[in-house]
């Protein structure tokens, strides 16, 4: 597989080199946000509202405010006058999206539990903890909009201002007439309505922030457990009126993220603001409890999904009406998450009328957000469950349905119904691959085994074959979709003179292993070591330009970005060589860090001379600058197309409901592999993920609201303990989107699974009639449904 | 996830523990801390002062005595899972211990803690209930030695006085059959449902998580002791029993998981 074009004669990507950022992380030398001393520092806590929704009467912290230790206790009415601006939701999806203001700390009403009323300020966490316990709210109880056929209905309103619980409907219909008449002719039509619950990003470190000010200089340093330093500092600044030059804001080690750490948080908001009004550091700290409330959630849409088929199972058009649940508020993306699925509801098939709508609507929960996948997931979840349910009844195999339905090779590129154009595939050789490694045969064939016996151990197999867009993205693209950002991203490489390479790149990781990766994309173009390169990242004042790290985007476009100006910083050493050699730079080749002339044995010049040439500038060419330095900004055309099967294998206890997962095989296509070992670290981690989903978490309200699973006691994230040694495996298509060929694969794993695990658990149940199974598939749910079929005698036996 | 402040001594004895406990007011037994602190963290609890028994080393034994196995109340999950003579003569009490959390709780956590505790969720209490074991505590008025039976009295409260130590359990030996049934999601999870069972002449079967304590399966119990089979001994395992219901599982789920689980462990200790 040719990953980079080469100066290296001993390639590095396409290795399984191991990470560099490890060896600090595993010992605890890395410097996470607790870690970074600041002795002066205040430290922040928030009381949060018990209350889903609530007039606030009064806030009475006087008592609070004479604890020992406590410095200053702040109301949202006492902070009034502090912000610019409210917190930024920066995707306004339709023109009349309506998008209440939403301010950190809430001065009038509560919108969901967890929504802070006050904020208290003291020398040490613990007098803050304890002071919370001493201030004094009086609510006044309003009606909470606690689900989302309540919200459609409006007849209570989380906003009344805003006179409905709809803040928007989008719509993608490019060709009504096409899709109403493939359902009037259609043979098959599956309609099915999927529910996708509520899910509690759970990142190992929870989020945290530091505000520094230095209040003679007048500038501010904040330090946040985030993913977007820059997208932060533009936003902070805009939000709290600081300049945008006087703020730095640096992501020091982040453990983990998956989405929830890809926002503007009313904590990193406040700090900021405090460390303003009192001169002083101010540090927050999330608890993990208060993670569950106050950190945005994850999915929260009802999916009514309908296909159109011929009588061979061939799919006319895919009609989708979703409705989403926003939460309490608009967060950073909130509006912009289901309809980045909006595109992909007839997954990796030919599909040629298309229909999707979108209603997002506000409830009394805690605002919803990214969440890995983030609508690829739910989307990839209703296409792979209605392709089961149409394989039934076309009464054909489900991989057989699948095959019928593949986009072919040759289409591509392809131009999606929904607009889109899936840059390369190849979808077929994939699936075979994956029924051939799982042993499909051999399985169904126990499963019959195991039918014709009565076991109540019953097999099932699911298969999920998913495409999804990532690479986030071409900026024109973006703004078509009102998103306020584009989506380039920025690197520098640079030579010093001792010949070592500084790489800053725009990418913002926290947890993917970018100095590893991009440190073997520069170390094969240059022909150098690994050793002799340095990934400079996370801070603005470092790497004053990027868009951060989200949407399986940092290889495809930050990574391609650091590989171009590679090139670009290579071509300016080539002609530094050239002027020394008194060659034409076309005369010249580049290997291993020496430039040779073509067809002339011996002559040659070596990058360390060219890096030394450049910096003490004394015999440079006509032209050409000092110092060895060049930046790309690099704008993707195109969306990247990662593809895949997964399949699980799961075996279902008719008496206790219990499902176990026995096996579980992917096999994806993520175009090349720069490292191999990071793109199965990412999959397993993704796969796990999807299972959780499908399997065990949920958050769970009660009809006031209140947050019933908010630590993990009751929340069921599972541990490694659960689940089988996955079985991965890969084809490799490579894109031609970027000039790596890469994919990106953050995300894929998790799109792919949920939807992999429930047709398992619904092909496991079929004797009983069952149909559909809600996420999580928990003992008691699949129980129940035994126990309602064998009721209604709906088994088929 | 912060508790409140209080006061902490090491107890450098059994009666130093007893005399701390009696002198001051909502003294609190530390062992292992794995029940205790979460539940301080969560500001469910908030005692003024934490006893800490943690280092009594004295507390931490288990011994032959004959006809029973005597168990020090500071023994960890861990040395209970095991321990050679516990395998050979109660081999029950390993297994479970081995089902209770995970390796970090089992290095910390204690079976005098865990059984003092006294929560219905919690394994070892509902085995040692099986097991008929005694337990010995030791207070202000000297000592005193008290059946399982009577020992478990509602949620998370047992008949120790707050002054009173739980110093040793005594398990009975027995070379019978013996099941231990756990029902859960997570490994280191709680049991949704479990069941205890052991076979020593008459058969004793207990329940995890079926009420506020753990519990007696008395239907199935007397039922077995008729001479009923383990299909209809099974079908009683609830009987007289409201199990409660939360996010895992319903009321009448837990009943059904309790069925299935009974006759499970019936099938495997009577075999």
């Amino acid at each position: 597989m040719t990953v980079v074009e080469s100066g290296s004669s001993k390639r590095v990507t396409g290795t399984r080199m191991l990470r560099r950022e490890d060896p600090a992380l595993l010992t605890g030398e890395a410097k996470f946000i607790d870690d970074i001393v600041q002795t002066d520092a205040l430290y922040m806590v928030l009381l949060r509202s018990p209350m889903a929704h609530a007039r606030i009467i009064s806030v009475d912290s006087s008592a609070a405010k004479r604890m020992p230790g406590v410095v200053a206790v702040f109301s949202g009415s006492d902070l009034r006058g502090e912000w610019l601006a409210p917190m930024p939701c920066a995707w306004p999806v339709t023109v009349d999206m309506k998008n209440p203001p939403h301010y950190p700390v809430a001065a009038d009403v509560v919108n969901y539990v967890g929504d802070a009323v006050a904020v208290v300020l003291a020398s040490d966490k613990i007098a803050a903890v304890d002071a919370l316990a001493a201030i004094d709210v009086n609510y006044e109880p309003l009606p909470v909009v606690s689900n989302l056929e309540d919200a459609l209905a409006d007849k209570n309103l989380v906003h009344p201002a805003l006179g409905t619980n709809t803040s928007y409907v989008w719509n993608l219909e490019p060709d009504k007439a096409k899709v109403d008449s493939a359902f009037a002719s259609a043979e098959h039509v599956v309609r099915s309505r999927f529910v996708q619950q509520r899910l509690i990003p759970s990142a190992m470190e929870t989020r945290g922030v530091l505000a520094v000010p230095h209040p003679y200089g007048g500038e501010y340093t904040l330090f946040s457990s985030t993913q977007i330093p820059h997208i932060l500092k533009t936003m902070l600044s805009l939000t709290v009126g600081i300049s945008e030059a006087k703020l730095r804001v640096i992501a020091p080690s982040v453990g983990g993220g998956f989405g929830s750490k890809l926002n503007v948080y009313s904590e990193e908001v406040l700090a900021l603001t405090l460390a303003r009004k009192l001169h002083k550091p101010i540090r927050w700290t999330e608890e993990r409890s208060e993670n569950s409330l106050a950190t945005i959630h994850g999915r929260g849409q009802i999916q009514d999904v309908e296909l159109a088929a011929d009588a061979d199972g061939k799919i006319m058009a895919v009609r989708v009406n979703l409705v989403a649940d926003m939460g309490g508020y608009l967060q950073l993306l909130t509006p912009g998450v289901p309809l980045l699925g909006g595109f992909l509801y007839h997954g990796l098939y030919d599909v040629p009328a298309y229909s999707f709508t979108c209603t997002g609507v506000f409830t009394n929960k805690t605002p919803t957000d990214a969440y890995r996948g983030a609508g690829r997931p739910e989307a990839t979840f209703a296409i792979e469950r209605s392709m089961d349910a149409l394989a039934k009844r076309v009464g054909v195999d489900p991989a057989e349905i699948r095959r019928r339905n593949f986009i072919a090779p040759e289409k591509f590129p392809y131009s999606s119904a929904p607009g889109l154009v899936f840059d390369s595939g190849n979808y077929l050789p994939n699936l075979e691959m994956a029924l051939e490694k799982i042993g499909y045969k051999e399985i169904r064939a126990e499963q019959e085994r195991r039918r014709a016996e009565g076991s109540r151990k019953h097999l099932g197999v699911g298969l999920s074959c998913y495409v999804e867009m990532c690479g986030l993205a071409p900026s024109k693209v973006l703004g078509s979709l009102s998103y306020s950002a584009g989506g380039w991203e920025s690197a520098t490489v640079r030579i010093l003179p001792t010949c070592k390479v500084q790489v800053v790149t725009g990418t913002s990781p926290h947890g993917q292993g970018h100095e590893t990766s991009w440190s073997m994309i520069v170390a094969d173009r240059l022909g150098i070591n690994t050793a002799d390169i340095e990934v400079l990242h996370s801070d603005t004042a470092i790497a004053p330009y990027g868009l951060d790290t989200y949407g399986s985007r940092s290889l495809a476009v930050g990574g391609s970005a650091v590989y171009l100006a590679t090139e670009k910083v290579l071509e300016k050493a080539k002609l530094i060589a050239a002027h020394a050699l008194e060659v034409s730079p076309e005369d010249l080749d580049y290997q291993d860090g020496e430039f040779k002339v073509k067809g002339s044995a011996g002559k040659s010049y070596a990058l360390s001379s060219a890096a030394l040439e450049a910096f003490t500038a004394h015999d440079l060419p006509e032209g050409v600058e000092p110092n060895l330095e060049a930046t790309v900004t690099w704008d993707p055309p195109n969306f990247t197309f990662p593809f895949g099967t997964h399949i699980a294998v799961v075996e279902v206890d008719e008496e206790t409901g219990q499902t176990d997962l026995l096996r579980y095989l992917s096999i994806d296509d993520v175009g090349n592999q720069i490292n191999p070992m990071i793109v199965d670290g990412q999959i397993e981690g993704g796969i796990a993920q999807g299972v959780a989903q499908a399997l065990f978490e949920e958050a769970v309200y009660d009809e006031s609201c209140n947050l019933l699973d908010s630590t993990f006691i009751e929340y069921l994230m599972p541990s490694a303990a659960e689940f089988p040694s996955f079985e991965l495996g890969n084809t490799v298509t490579p894109s031609p989107t970027n000039p790596l060929g890469v994919k990106g694969v953050g995300e894929a794993g998790c799109i792919a699974s949920p939807p992999a695990v429930i047709n398992a658990v619904v092909d496991a149940l079929a004797e009983f009639g069952i149909e559909h199974i809600d996420m999580p598939a928990s003992p008691e749910k699949v129980w129940s449904a035994i126990e309602l079929a064998r009721l209604s005698g709906t088994r088929v036996d | 996830m912060f508790p409140a402040s209080f006061d902490y001594v090491k107890a450098t004895s059994v009666p130093d523990a007893v005399s701390i406990l009696s002198s001051v007011e909502d003294s609190k037994l530390l062992a292992g801390g794995h029940s205790l602190l979460p539940l301080m963290k969560l500001r469910l609890a908030s005692p003024s002062m934490l006893v800490d028994i943690g280092s009594l080393s004295e507390l931490s034994y288990i011994e032959d005595k004959g006809d029973y196995v005597a168990v020090g109340a500071l023994t960890r999950h861990h040395d209970v899972q095991n321990s050679r003579l516990l395998k050979s003569e109660v081999p029950i009490l390993p297994y479970v211990a081995s089902q209770v959390g995970d390796p970090s709780v089992r290095h910390r956590g204690t079976i005098g803690g865990s059984i003092s505790h006294g929560d219905g969720a919690s394994d070892l209490p509902a085995a040692v209930l099986a097991l008929d074991a005694k337990f010995v505590a030791v207070g202000p008025k000297g000592e005193r030695v008290i059946p399982a039976s009577q020992f478990f009295v509602g949620f998370l409260e047992t008949v120790l006085d707050l002054d009173e130590v739980l110093t040793e359990i005594r398990v009975p030996k027995f070379s019978g059959g013996w099941s231990y049934q756990k029902f859960n999601r997570r490994a280191q999870d709680w049991a949704i449902v479990g069941v205890a069972a052991v076979s020593n002449g008459s058969t004793k079967v207990s329940l995890v998580n079926m009420g506020s304590t753990p519990l007696r399966a008395v239907g199935t119990e007397a039922a077995l002791a008729d001479g009923a089979s383990i299909e209809e001994a099974s079908s009683k395992a609830s009987d007289g029993i409201d199990p409660p219901s939360d996010l895992n599982a319903s009321s009448a789920y837990r009943r059904h998981l309790a069925e299935v689980l009974v006759r499970r462990a019936l099938v495997e200790a009577l075999r």
